[in-house]
């Protein structure tokens, strides 16, 4: 039964790291910008949401409505005041800007809010739960996590594939030049790409902050889960990116019962064998 | 004699240190259908290029309806009034036939050109609509990217070497089709290697040689020694 329990959590755990990787994935794919500040954001947002719940006494969950626009528009400006001048045929640039803005990031938060660990407080959904069948509670709150990862990620998909903003993203990703020869300013489609990203980010720091605790320090980790799930799911693909998820955390908490040191490592090996067996990920979109 | 739509003045332009561009001068009127021709490596893209806006020039370089733009970006170009169907076609692989229309058409210009009458033109493309658009055969993805100009509704529409690669019979059906697609008051610049094909849809013909402009005049009034001396430099 533990093992269920260890699985389901897992799965669970998996629509987190999905909405770690969503926003990584997209911006990949519309500008091949790779955002080394992405965990940073993350524990940002979670920080914003710390400020705006201890401040205004606000629910954190609700402190969503807040967090997820100043992100967003914290994207937007960020892409068109720096990012895209980065941008070019050299891929080095941009990773060279977005590690410093990684540092920044950590130290800004490092100076504000120390370095003690916090923890937003949800009240009493933290503790509801559902019984299932044989022994088996399910948190009321990481279900509400991951059904709202799968709807962000199934809205992504829709963005991307169904409305004009996301032809546009695929216009400019296939040919910027020929794109802005149908009226399309990339450096303004850029910036939406990032804003979408970091609201996406919004929600996943919130979700962080109320999960477990975090200190200015943990971008980087969650950078990296955000990458295994991208690179496990395959390039490309959202869908594929919460398969990602969901097989990262499962494996996690899958070491964890092994033995309570192994979780990262299991993580990790995981991404591996993947990588080693289909180096392109499980789902690869066919081009 | 009434100002041209458009017209470039002593047009420069650069690759970096490489000069793709000496002076050249060109002028479209309303209306009219004009020519470019000459070898590869003679300048006749990078001429398009400078036009929309891909190249930054000098801001009174390029005039559209005696307004400079030689400054501005292409996307700026677009909204003004300017298509181009581009060389190699150039469509967005990600995207679907219709959605590759649709794109061209989002600026919302006004004018007559929309999904249905880009389908009643090339109805092969109706059929298509949903498939990748890079699915398509070379002559079918022409249609698609001279469709995907003309959903932008423009005042000019650059064409450039559109029938590079293609077979002979798909060459004749587009240029069969191109009355058609002009009509209506639109201005074209034809740029083309087939020297006789562009004598037949154009009224001007401008020459170009090694990034000069080497003859220009009325296509009915050039002799074709005069075209292939300003052609070869021979």
């Amino acid at each position: 039964m533990d093992w269920i329990n260890a699985i389901i959590q897992g799965i669970l755990l998996g629509g987190l790291y999905a909405l770690f990787a969503a926003g990584l994935s997209l911006i990949f794919g519309v500008m091949r910008l790779v955002n080394i500040a992405h965990g940073d954001f993350i524990v940002l947002a979670a920080f914003l949401a710390l400020s705006i719940t201890t401040g205004v006494g606000m629910n954190p969950l609700a402190s969503l409505v807040l967090v997820v626009p100043v992100m967003a528009g914290i994207g937007y400006v960020l892409q068109r005041g720096i990012l895209n001048q980065t941008l070019g045929d050299d891929i080095l640039p941009p990773l060279l800007v977005t590690f410093g803005l990684s540092v920044i990031i950590q130290n800004g938060l490092l100076e504000i809010y120390s370095a003690d660990p916090q923890k937003m407080n949800a009240g009493a959904l933290e503790t509801a739960s559902v019984a299932l069948p044989g022994d088996l509670n399910i948190g009321v709150l990481p279900l509400l996590m991951f059904a709202v990862s799968v709807a962000v990620i199934a809205g992504l998909q829709w963005v991307f594939y169904r409305s004009a903003l996301g032809r546009a993203f695929r216009a400019v990703s296939d040919k910027q030049d020929i794109a802005q020869l149908m009226g399309l300013n990339k450096a303004h489609v850029f910036g939406l790409a990032m804003a979408l990203s970091l609201a996406v980010v919004g929600i996943a720091g919130v979700f962080l902050g109320i999960r477990t605790s975090f200190d200015p320090s943990i971008g980087p980790g969650r950078l990296i889960f955000g990458f295994e799930a991208v690179i496990i799911g395959g390039l490309g693909n959202l869908w594929g990116t919460l398969i990602g998820g969901i097989i990262l955390g499962v494996s996690q908490n899958i070491g964890a019962q092994i033995n309570p040191g192994w979780q990262l490592l299991a993580g990790h090996i995981a991404f591996l064998i993947v990588l080693a067996v289909k180096p392109r990920g499980l789902f690869p979109r066919i081009d | 004699m009434p100002e041209p739509l458009l017209s470039t003045h002593r047009l420069d332009a650069h690759y970096g240190d490489f000069q793709a561009l000496f002076g050249v001068n060109i002028n479209v009127f309303a209306g009219e259908v004009i020519a470019i021709i000459g070898a590869n490596g003679a300048g006749k893209t990078t001429l398009m290029r400078s036009i929309t806006g891909l190249l930054a020039n000098g801001p009174d370089m390029v005039t559209f309806r005696e307004a400079a733009i030689g400054t501005l970006r292409a996307d700026q170009v677009a909204r003004l009034g300017i298509a181009m169907v581009p060389e190699g076609r150039q469509l967005f692989q990600s995207l679907s036939v219709e959605e590759n229309l649709i794109i061209g058409g989002q600026m919302g210009r006004k004018g007559p050109w929309d999904l249905e009458k880009v389908f009643g033109l090339f109805p092969v493309l109706k059929e298509r609509r949903s498939v990748p658009a890079t699915a398509l055969s070379g002559g079918q993805q022409q249609m698609v990217a001279i469709g995907r100009a003309l959903m932008s509704n423009p005042e000019l529409i650059l064409f450039d070497e559109i029938s590079l690669g293609l077979a002979p019979i798909i060459i004749k059906s587009i240029y069969d089709a191109l009355p058609e697609i002009i009509g209506g008051g639109m201005s074209a610049v034809i740029v083309e290697q087939d020297i006789a094909k562009a004598l037949s849809v154009a009224g001007r013909v401008y020459c170009m040689q090694e990034g000069r402009i080497s003859l220009e005049g009325r296509s009915d009034e050039l002799s074709r020694e005069q075209i292939s001396a300003a052609y070869f430099g021979v």
